[in-house]
């Protein structure tokens, strides 16, 4: 009785590699050129890359949100110069664009979008998610920024003013979100972890319990 | 969030450490991504064009691919990143279309004609290594 094909070779033949994708290919078309004609260094494109996957991430404006929280000197000088204070804690722009940071309150709710291409504080969140390069993100947080917040399951009472800030090349915005009730005896590095990246968007609100 | 696996496209790309993922799915979805990013950003750092200039340029191939009426979901964006770099290095000169359409066939040769296994390098010039 024959039974399954298991360990059966198969019977393509690799006698050659895969040809890379079209935009892959592109890719590498300007990368080796570049490089040969000596306009990037090969080893600044691999540790830029290496910095963007491993090093920089949400996880640096959570930091910097549960510094805010903890000690209202530092909150006071990241609402009123966001650059600088984050640099305090070690974070650099790569562009040198303004950071600006908005306070969410009961009052208040922020939203950041970039309505042209994909402005994004990177150095404090790293690279936009995919739906925040989506068009229809960037055209619907403006102009109904209650809805999209709906359907990321955020509620905004009506007596709270949604604020939407339209990121540009030059300034970069960062949501300084609601510290959630419950958690004030937890440890600044407790805190850090509650704070999810996108409750530094402004798409999320947040809840002691909640996992980033 | 992608049904496709997220290993495949790699395997020409050994070099590079395992892609990160969050709630959002992969930073980069495939190795190239990345590659384009940090070209872009490098020589913007270099000062080969200015950010300004590349968020404006960014804009504008978004816009005319959603003008095209291309349904722009965020999974197109890093295609849209290298047309942008293709023409921004092309406006200041840094290199021209045919060079450039030139070492990409180069390139899809080389992939061609290396042995299954063995590392794919130009057949002429220093930038294979």
């Amino acid at each position: 009785m024959q039974g399954h094909a298991h360990g059966q070779e198969h019977g393509h033949d690799h006698d050659h590699q895969v040809v890379p994708s079209d935009p892959a290919l592109r890719t590498k078309a300007l990368e080796s050129l570049l490089v040969e004609k000596g306009l990037v260094d090969p080893k600044a494109l691999d540790a830029l890359v290496d910095a963007y996957e491993n090093k920089i991430g949400p996880r640096n404006g959570a930091r910097i949100v549960a510094r805010a929280w903890v000690d209202p000197a530092y909150k006071k000088r990241l609402l009123a110069d966001g650059g600088a204070a984050i640099a305090e804690m070690g974070y650099e722009g790569a562009q040198g664009e303004h950071m600006v940071v908005v306070e969410n309150t009961p009052k208040v709710h922020n939203l950041v979008v970039c309505t042209l291409c994909s402005c994004y504080p990177w150095p404090v969140l790293g690279l936009p998610p995919v739906w925040y390069k989506s068009a229809p993100y960037r055209s619907r947080a403006v102009m109904e920024p209650r809805g999209v917040l709906r359907e990321f399951g955020v509620e905004v009472s009506e007596d709270t003013e949604v604020r939407v800030w339209d990121s540009t090349a030059e300034i970069r915005y960062l949501v300084l979100p609601e510290r959630p009730a419950g958690t004030e005896k937890l440890s600044e590095e407790e805190l850090a972890a509650l704070i999810t990246r996108d409750s530094m968007i402004g798409v999320d609100k947040l809840t002691p319990g909640a996992k980033p | 969030m992608s049904a496709s696996d997220p290993q495949s496209g790699i395997e020409n790309f050994g070099a590079l450490p395992s892609l990160p993922r969050d709630e959002g799915g992969p930073v980069f979805a495939e190795p190239w991504q990345a590659q384009a990013f940090a070209l872009a950003v490098r020589l913007s750092g270099e000062g080969h064009f200015t950010w300004k200039e590349w968020a404006a340029a960014l804009a504008e191939e978004l816009k005319a691919a959603a003008d095209r009426g291309e349904p722009d979901n965020g999974s197109r964006y890093y295609e849209h990143w290298l047309a942008t770099l293709e023409r921004l290095v092309t406006a200041k000169s840094l290199t021209n279309t045919a060079e450039l359409a030139e070492r990409k066939e180069a390139w899809a040769d080389a992939y061609r004609h290396t042995p299954h296994g063995k590392p794919v390098v130009l057949s002429r010039g220093p930038s294979g290594l």
